[in-house]
């Protein structure tokens, strides 16, 4: 056993593979946050009138906010007038293909294993590569457009496509709607942004890679998703970001919008930097996600594999507003070392025959602290709703702690609420078993934790699923005591 | 432990009022009191804005301007205090106050050999240190401001001790009636029971009202303290009229390899707050919170439970069962914490109501907290309604529907109600289930006991 312990131990306590700053030239505007840098953010994005004033809005209204208290992390008090709102490469010609973006740019992506051209070429994904708040590549958008399917950065889609920017920005989440989403609304630098038309079944997985990189400055993206009548898309997003001392706040919003019989898949893999083992660094992920399925017979699901950040703290949540809507939500968060993890999901159930199913995997080791913080509600209207939740938490060693959080409101006598939530380890006889039949110890708890997962990975795309059983091995194989 | 959040400070009603005192008390129990009088000042009564009481509204409280008599002569109080002992059955004591004060003349106390039946007062002459090192010990007022209130304010209470490896066969019943004076009462009462190494009782905690009318206060706090080895059997039963507003607080401290099992009824009250808090002190501690409830009407019955594993090899069990009608509304929200350390703990918590109404509403939160590795912790919450598929099964042998649904509704909260040892008391409570359902499942329950009638 201790000679595995120790290999384990090594592989547990690993550095960080993918910390590595990328020497480019960045634009950045002065630290802090006023309405000034608001309207230079607005001004540099050459942003019409009716943004900035919404913008404005948000900042006018997140200075009567109170930063939230209620989550189960903790960490120092966030300065926000230390922050720099606004970093993007230094704008570059208009690029008709790949070979004109920048390629120390290009080198990053390769060492991330995501080379952009392979991907065009071998897996047929349009990668719309965020790099720090700027889009800087954007792949297979004439084969989009024929279909009529708009794919773009939110910059673009502010100048090409307002009205339907306008139509559906804050529809989901309001300006209004929490501490962070607000300050988001305020000083969002850039994003995604996709329509599919009616009828239109996305022919590809639409996937951004999301990626921090100048210091000091924090990550405001934004993401607005439509899917029209009928119409089906799968999104992937996901992340990793380089190694830094300072903490980097991350304030991201999303929002997804199911129409009529339309279905929307939305999945996530966040690795960014967790901090080191004493807990210094790493990032504070603040997110607010949310989805709508305004129409009747529409779905969203959201997976989430989240391995990385300092502090994560998102909740994916779904109204499920029109008849036989349905809502899903998978998730596979780990905390290791000092990470700290708050997150769950919120399902509302409006409208008739509504489903939602929760399925959390937690996993704790180290001095990792992981929350499952979950709202189901089932309003008056919702006759025949139905809700099906399980919770299950994995502890790795005796110093980290598993805790869930699950709040559920009735008002509907013909609702179906079930609630269930277990916590257990890895058996030393389930690793003996193993050992017996020849894997390494290491090997055993992978494959005792990917079996724990399998679940969740099962609801991933393909090309994640294999990342994800890496990011595992990775973050997470640890201590069996 | 997780840290509470921010308090708002709420209105702070019964600050000028202080218990009338029989005789003067020691030092050390005035200190006590003052600082938890100061302590009630800071917190007030909680606001909505309090996560713990975000689903149970108190602000009624401070306003419907409660007072406290002085006496323990309650004009009605003799019959509701016969028909609450006929729910006992016979006992080895029983002990009355009414309002809070202690009624002697109601009350009957046998002897029992190593046990002690007291008044708060008797106990403060004859046992004073004994009172100083349990007081508070199993209910802390530091973050709850109407256990405070109850610290500061109560004139009297009940106090058992159970001396080593006593076993108490009989059960004592502690008989708590509210109202039946002019004006609003509120009663702080206490209960504290102590129980030496080896030793066993069953208590019964009654909660009543001297007649259907009265809007009355009861702010009760229960104490239970078990020494190594010893087990407790607990009923806590909450019968108070529609109008009575009921804030209830029972304290634990398990010790080693002790074992305390609660049943907890909440069938009255307008407003009722139920709070166990139990505290698994020492290795190989067991401890059973079960409960049943039923909001009618516009009624709310609120139940938080926290078990805190502090030790290894502990056990906890927990079963909630609901039921809601009409406009009622129901509340569960039960803690598990598990400390560092704590290994080798199972705990297992399950939660499930019945609404019978779409005006009903239901808010629960069953909370883990875990800090250990090695553990087996589960809980599980269901809501739903009766099941169709039964019902039909039921319809189909010839059972008119109102009394299908009895019956579902009588083995859906069975479960719990069948785990009462105390043989009248179940019978009782189980009799009482269609009663109060009765006006939904058109069927009524003759006095003699016999099956449910119907229409």
């Amino acid at each position: 056993m201790s000679t595995a312990v120790t290999s384990i131990e090594e592989l547990a306590t690993q550095d960080y593979k993918y910390g590595f700053v990328t020497d480019i030239e960045q634009e950045t505007i002065p630290k802090g946050l006023s309405e000034d840098v608001i309207r230079v953010i607005s001004a540099k994005k050459n942003e019409p009138e009716w943004m900035l004033e919404w913008r404005l809005k948000a900042y006018r209204k997140w200075l009567t906010m109170e930063e939230p208290n209620w989550h189960n992390v903790h960490y120092p008090p966030i300065d926000y007038q230390e922050i720099i709102f606004y970093a993007a490469p230094k704008p570059q010609k208009k690029l008709n293909s790949l070979d004109e973006v920048d390629p120390e740019v290009l080198a990053t992506f390769n060492k991330l294993g995501i080379s952009l051209d392979e991907q065009m070429r071998l897996s047929g994904v349009a990668v719309d590569a965020v790099f720090d708040s700027v889009s800087v590549a954007t792949t297979f958008k004439d084969k989009l457009a024929e279909m009529g399917i708009i794919f773009c950065s939110f910059s673009e889609a502010v100048q090409n496509h307002p009205d339907l920017v306008r139509e559906y920005l804050g529809s989901v989440v309001p300006y209004s709607d929490n501490y962070f989403a607000t300050l988001n609304c305020a000083v969002f630098t850039d994003g995604s942004f996709c329509f599919v038309p009616k009828g239109v079944r996305c022919p590809m997985e639409l996937s951004t890679y999301f990626r921090i990189n100048a210091a000091n400055s924090g990550q405001f993206e934004r993401t607005l998703l439509i899917a029209d009548e009928g119409a089906t898309v799968s999104y992937l997003e996901g992340c990793t970001a380089p190694m830094r001392d300072e903490n980097q706040l991350h304030a991201a919003v999303v929002e997804l919008v199911a129409m009529k019989g339309a279905t929307i898949k939305y999945s996530t893999v966040q690795n960014w930097y967790p901090g080191d083992k004493n807990g210094k660094g790493g990032i504070y992920n603040f997110v607010t996600k949310r989805g709508k399925c305004a129409g009747d017979n529409s779905k969203i699901t959201w997976t989430q594999v989240e391995t990385g950040s300092a502090i994560t703290w998102k909740y994916p949540s779904c109204i499920l507003q029109g008849d036989n809507s349905v809502g899903e939500f998978y998730s596979v968060a780990v905390t290791n070392n000092m990470q700290q993890a708050d997150t769950g999901t919120k399902m509302i159930h409006l409208g008739k025959n509504t489903r939602s199913t929760i399925v959390s995997k937690g996993i704790s080791a180290g001095k990792g602290q992981n929350t499952y913080r979950g709202l189901v509600k089932i309003n008056r209207g919702a006759t025949g709703a139905r809700n099906y939740s399980q919770c299950d938490s994995l502890l790795i060693g005796d110093r980290c702690g598993a805790h869930t959080f699950p709040y559920i409101e009735v008002r509907n006598k013909t609702a179906t609420v079930e609630h269930e939530a277990s916590t257990s380890k890895i058996g030393e006889d389930q690793i003996f078993y193993c050992k017996q039949r020849g894997l390494s110890g290491e090997d055993a708890v992978n494959l005792i934790v990917n079996g724990f997962c399998k679940e969740v990975f099962r609801e991933l795309p393909m090309e994640f699923a294999v990342e994800a059983q890496k990011l595992l091995g990775v973050s997470l194989e640890g201590s069996v005591g | 432990m997780a840290t509470s959040t921010t308090r708002a400070a709420g209105p702070t009603p019964f600050l000028d009022y202080f218990p009338v005192l029989a005789q003067p008390e020691p030092a050390w129990l005035a200190e006590l009191r003052a600082v938890a009088r100061s302590r009630y000042a800071e917190l007030g009564i909680p606001t909505s804005s309090d996560e713990d009481w975000r689903f149970t509204p108190v602000g009624d409280i401070a306003t419907t301007g409660f007072t406290a008599s002085t006496d323990s002569s309650a004009p009605l109080a003799e019959g509701v205090t016969r028909s609450a002992g006929e729910l006992v059955g016979p006992s080895a004591a029983s002990l009355v106050f009414v309002n809070g004060h202690f009624a002697p003349a109601l009350s009957t106390r046998g002897v029992v050999p190593g046990v002690s039946v007291m008044t708060f007062a008797e106990a403060l002459a004859e046992r004073s240190d004994d009172l100083r090192n349990a007081l508070g010990r199993a209910a802390k007022f530091d973050n709850a401001s109407f256990t405070a209130l109850n610290a500061a304010a109560f004139s009297n209470g009940a106090v058992v001790f159970v001396g080593a490896s006593v076993e108490v066969k009989e059960p004592i019943h502690i008989v708590n009636v509210g109202g039946g004076e002019l004006q609003p009462q509120a009663a702080h009462t206490r209960a504290l029971v102590i129980l030496a190494k080896g030793a066993s009782a069953t208590v019964v905690e009654t909660f009543v009202s001297a007649n259907a009318e009265d809007v009355h206060l009861t702010n009760a706090v229960s104490e239970y303290v078990l020494g190594e080895g010893a087990s407790v059997d607990h009923y806590r039963v909450q019968l108070e009229n529609f109008e009575a507003y009921h804030i209830g607080t029972t304290g634990i401290v398990v010790g080693r390899d002790a074992n305390f099992r609660s049943h907890n009824v909440t069938f009255g009250g307008f407003l009722t707050r139920n709070d166990f808090t139990s505290l698994l002190d020492g290795d190989g501690g067991e401890c059973t919170l079960n409960g049943v409830y039923i909001a009618n009407g516009k009624r709310l019955v609120a139940n938080h439970t926290t078990i805190d594993h502090a030790r290894p090899h502990c056990n906890s069990h927990e079963v909630y069962k609901g039921i809601l009608d009409d406009r009622g509304r129901g509340v569960f929200n039960g803690k598990i914490f598990v400390r560092i350390d704590a290994q080798k703990t199972d705990a297992k918590q399950t939660n499930q109501t019945l609404l019978l109404s779409d005006d009903a509403q239901l808010n629960t939160k069953p909370q883990l907290e875990i800090f250990a590795d090695d553990v087996k912790c589960t809980h599980g919450a269901t809501v739903g309604q009766l099941s169709a598929d039964a019902l039909f099964y039921l319809r189909a042998r010839g059972i008119a529907e109102p009394e299908a649904r009895t019956i579902l509704v009588q083995a859906f909260i069975g479960d719990v109600l069948d785990r009462i040892r105390v043989e009248p008391l179940r019978a009782a409570l189980g009799a009482k289930v269609p009663e109060l359902l009765a006006f939904k499942t058109g069927c009524e329950i003759p006095l003699d006991g016999g099956p449910p009638q119907c229409r």
